[in-house]
């Protein structure tokens, strides 16, 4: 039986729902973004400013999901840190970060403690910066309190903050250089949006792109920092691409990003664009790469399309009319809800942890036949979402490993998506851009739903 | 050099030089100290202690008051296992917004604990504390009072906001919170040969083993604390005749309370290995001072060796010479790994703790070899370093060190609360030899850089002699 469901004494819990208290959340929280931000370029430390546990459990998480080297430095903070501000520790963490480390970027992200002290951080950088010349690495600082948002905010956060801090604005444009921010991808998404933009003859500014740093190859030497990411001075020179393409459906509305600063600043195009998953969403993706680049759809691309499109033909029958529940960050969530709805399936549970003003609206303009059935939850809890399964038995769950308990429970298959996936192998590798990506998930998908209509069949066919 | 180019050399940081310490060297050795901001330790914090002693209590409410992310990342990652009760593996959290980290989160607080209370029905309910709950003015324990009063459940404070230390600190804290419950509950009918056994979490099922044993030769155990724990154990565990205590960091504190207040004498143990699980049943049997308990605890303990020696003695012949580094969260581990590891056939060059105190080290640098490296809260960078230069064939410790040993073509051994193997007892050090041979013995590793470049060497130093 599912614990969140279940007295002490192994009987149903019963009575009205807890509603006060967060049952398994549904979210991680802000710091763990910005240091996979940080992870993402080239020699960078991530560094927590608050006590240490935090950095260190930040650093498992991503450590079971990546099965990387993931270091991330703390400011260690004692009680009379807590009482009296860490500034003593702040300094001779970033000393002892720089003398073991040699980092080319320090990226400092708050915790929830350093937030609620009020460390002066910008004050604390400057001091520490001015007292050695501006000798050493640059520092760059994102407010993480997790209190205010989720790992998702402490993402986009990172950045939003390496772009302004470091990008220079320019007026002249390098022809074919093109930024891209994308959402929280894996590794394998982080490649294949580079291998795209190369098919139009782009060269692409990612940022972050851990995919080399959070998976890499086996080593003969031990290296401080893993090797790979985006260079600071790739970052200082965004400005002179020609266009950015920001991906990510909530993102589209804000005004204030990282890439809506590029245009200002340096009148670099912005394309805001939603997760290229689904046939609709690369198709304008890739427009995007014909209108900047000056190319047409290459024929390779053109290839994967059709073999797309004909396995959509050759499986609808399996997925039409089935459901979905989906939980995670934002955009994962919305990305996955648009593809499920293109190929038939009804996303009826759309649930994440983070608080998404209108987030049934947004949903909406991406689901194609509209919400009138999709419960969309926002702020939201896996207590709560496992309580809308039970209730609705969707034919599939689509999440991260923490949906593994209520999977188990209602005999619904679990497509691991997104992160963390702890018990799995290969979450860093899932492709789910572009149309290579799109056939990917969608064997997933067919493939789940056949493997269980088998499984609870009688007679277990073998061919079909 | 750059930061992300192979590094031949790493320095260990002048502050923490006193901190590594080889056998032979003569030089002096120092630990038990905070962790140097920005070494990147690999200690947690002292709320993580506290949590993960009293997690196994399957029957009681845990709920974290703080922001998100201290509750989120120990939700369900441990391989203590429960006979009864789930209830423990939620992950329940006040999940503090702004508003109340300005305003304050009693009213919060007080509004989870008496939905959660009235929906899931827990015997006793922890309320551990972050570390921003002291900063924004939250008293915790009144409002633990007030609960208590008006449920009749235990709410009970875990006072363990991480910046006070390091997870032993929190393991204090625990035991605090534990000693609450005990001394409440009814005794009557426990046997005047009866233990609990402290500090073992029953990761894999390890206590329902060793449970298993004393039962066997006649010992009552009362309460396993905390693992496949119960609130109800607890409140009468003060009823057993004698404490056998593991681990000698996390529930030490909770054993000298029951001496001193109870007059339970204890007596440290280890179920780690054969010779640590024979002495741990001989201890508790002498103890009694009946010789029928002992020749039965004889007789078990010949009739289990017997049933996994051969076994054992087959992973000695293939893992023999190898090198080994080992690096835990206590010193006892560490202690009881250098005599397996060794009953193996195999080395330890490099060993460390986290949270180890000077005693303990004396212990571990007394059994180690000469030229054994020690080391005190290291750190990855330096990990890799000894890995390296002491070529090492397998790691044991925990999920934070894997990738470390992996990335460098090193065999590894998960030895922590994550885990989900028994490793405890006889039939436990069968698994550990074959956790570590699994490993060790892989074929993959030829593939690795290290190794290749190793194969290639030896190969250009035969052409080389070979050639006239
Ligand atoms: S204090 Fe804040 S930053 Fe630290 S783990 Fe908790 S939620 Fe995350
Ligand atoms: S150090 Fe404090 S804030 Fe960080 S995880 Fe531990 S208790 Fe939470």
């Amino acid at each position: 039986m599912n614990p969140d469901n279940t007295t002490a004494q192994g009987t149903p819990a019963e009575g009205e729902l807890p509603a006060s208290a967060t049952r398994n959340a549904c979210k991680l929280c802000s710091p763990l973004g910005a240091a996979m931000v940080f992870k993402g370029v080239r020699s960078c430390l991530p560094f927590l400013h608050g006590s240490q546990g935090c950095a260190t459990y930040i650093r498992r998480y991503m450590i079971s999901h990546f099965r990387e080297p993931v270091d991330i430095a703390s400011s260690s903070f004692s009680e009379e840190d807590a009482i009296f501000g860490g500034a003593r520790n702040f300094e001779q963490g970033v000393e002892n970060v720089i003398s073991q480390y040699q980092p080319e970027l320090i990226g400092v992200a708050t915790t929830c403690l350093s937030e609620t002290i009020g460390d002066n951080m910008l004050g604390m950088i400057k001091s520490y910066q001015d007292k050695h010349n501006s000798s050493g690495p640059p520092l760059v600082h994102v407010s993480t309190p997790a209190y205010t948002g989720t790992h998702s905010d402490g993402y986009y956060g990172a950045i939003d903050q390496l772009v302004r801090t470091f990008a220079k604005p320019m007026t002249a444009k390098i022809a074919g250089h093109v930024n891209i921010l994308p959402a929280m991808m894996s590794c394998a998404d982080l490649r294949h949006l580079r291998e795209l933009c190369e098919l139009y003859q782009l060269s692409p500014t990612i940022l972050p792109d851990y995919s080399a740093t959070l998976e890499g190859s086996s080593w003969g030497e031990y290296h401080r920092i893993s090797p790979g990411g985006t260079s600071l001075e790739e970052i200082e020179e965004m400005g002179s691409a020609t266009a950015t393409i920001e991906i990510g459906h909530t993102r589209a509305y804000l005004k204030n990003t990282p890439a809506d600063y590029l245009e200002k600043t340096s009148s670099v195009k912005r394309h805001a664009l939603g997760w290229p998953l689904g046939i609709r969403h690369t198709d304008q993706f890739v427009t995007s790469l014909s209108q900047i680049s000056g190319n047409r759809l290459p024929e390779s691309l053109k290839d994967e399309r059709g073999r797309l499109v004909d396995a959509y033909a050759d499986a609808h029958k399996y997925v039409s009319g089935k459901t979905a529940a989906i939980f995670g960050e934002p955009d994962l969530v919305i990305a996955q809800a648009a593809f499920l709805s293109e190929i038939g399936i009804r996303p009826i549970i759309c649930a994440t942890g983070a608080k998404v003003k209108k987030w049934k609206q947004l949903l909406s303009s991406e689901i194609e036949g509209g919400v009138a059935d999709v419960e969309a939850l926002s702020g939201t809890d896996h207590a709560k979402i496992s309580a809308r399964i039970r209730e609705l038995k969707p034919d599939l769950i689509l999440g991260s490993s923490k949906g593994y308990p209520i999977a188990r429970e209602l005999s619904i298959p679990l497509l691991r998506i997104g992160f963390p996936i702890h018990d799995r192998f290969g979450g860093q590798r899932i492709l789910q851009v572009g149309y290579r990506g799109t056939l990917a998930a969608f064997d997933r998908v067919v493939n789940a739903l056949l493997e269980n209509k088998q499984d609870t069949s009688e007679t277990g066919y073998s061919y079909l | 050099m750059k930061a992300d180019e192979p590094t031949k050399v790493i320095q260990v940081l002048d502050d923490r030089a006193a901190q590594v310490w080889t056998k032979g060297s003569g030089e002096a050795f120092v630990c038990d100290r905070k962790s140097t901001a920005g070494s990147v330790t690999q200690r947690a914090c002292a709320f993580c202690g506290s949590r993960v002693v009293l997690y196994p209590i399957a029957d009681a409410l845990h709920i974290v008051h703080g922001p998100i992310g201290c509750a989120v990342y120990n939700w369900d990652i441990r391989g203590s296992l429960s006979s009864g009760s789930q209830l423990h593996r939620n992950s329940f959290s006040t999940d503090l917004a702004e508003k109340e980290v300005i305003f304050g989160g009693e009213k919060k607080l007080e509004a989870s604990l008496l939905e959660l209370i009235e929906y899931y029905k827990p015997k006793a309910a922890f309320v551990y504390s972050t570390c921003i709950v002291g900063l924004i003015g939250d008293d915790v324990q009144a409002i633990c009072r007030k609960v208590s009063k008006k449920t009749n459940i235990d709410c009970i404070p875990v006072d363990s906001p991480g910046f006070k230390g390091t997870k032993k600190t929190g393991y204090q804290a625990a035991c605090e919170a534990a000693y609450k419950l005990v001394g409440t509950g009814d005794t009557s009918g426990i046997s005047k040969y009866s233990i609990n056994l402290m500090g073992e979490f029953n990761i894999g099922g390890e206590a329902w083993m060793i449970r298993e044993y004393y039962e066997r030769i006649g010992i009552e155990v009362v309460a396993t604390i905390t693992g496949d724990g119960r609130v109800d154990d607890l409140r009468r565990c003060h009823g057993a005749a004698l404490n056998l205590v593991q681990c000698s960091g996390s529930m030490t504190h909770l054993a000298q309370l029951l001496e001193e207040e109870h007059g339970i004498p204890l007596k440290r143990v280890s179920f780690f290995g054969f010779e640590d699980t024979a002495q741990a049943l001989y201890t508790a049997a002498e103890h009694f001072g009946d010789p029928e308990l002992m020749c039965k605890a004889e007789e078990l303990v010949r009739d289990e060796i017997a049933k996994y020696t051969p076994k054992i003695k087959a992973y000695r012949k293939e893992l023999k010479g190898k090198k080994a580094a080992l690096y835990v969260g206590g010193a006892f581990k560490a202690f009881s790994l250098v005599l397996a590891l060794r009953a193996l056939g195999m080395k330890t060059v490099l060993a460390g703790t986290q949270t180890g105190n000077a005693e303990d080290y004396k212990q571990l640098q007394d059994i180690c070899d000469p030229g054994t490296v020690i080391v005190d809260d290291s750190n990855p960078l330096e990990l890799a370093k000894f890995v390296l230069e002491k070529e090492v064939d397998l790691f044991i410790g925990g999920v934070k060190e894997r990738p470390i040993a992996f990335k460098l073509g090193v065999a590894f051994c998960d030895h922590n609360h994550e885990r989900k193997i028994p490793l405890a007892g006889f039939e436990g050090m069968l698994h550990f030899a074959d956790e570590v041979a699994k490993s060790v013995l892989s074929p993959i590793w030829k593939f690795a850089p290290r190794h290749e470049l190793r194969a290639l060497k030896i190969n250009t130093q035969i052409a080389d002699t070979e050639s006239p």
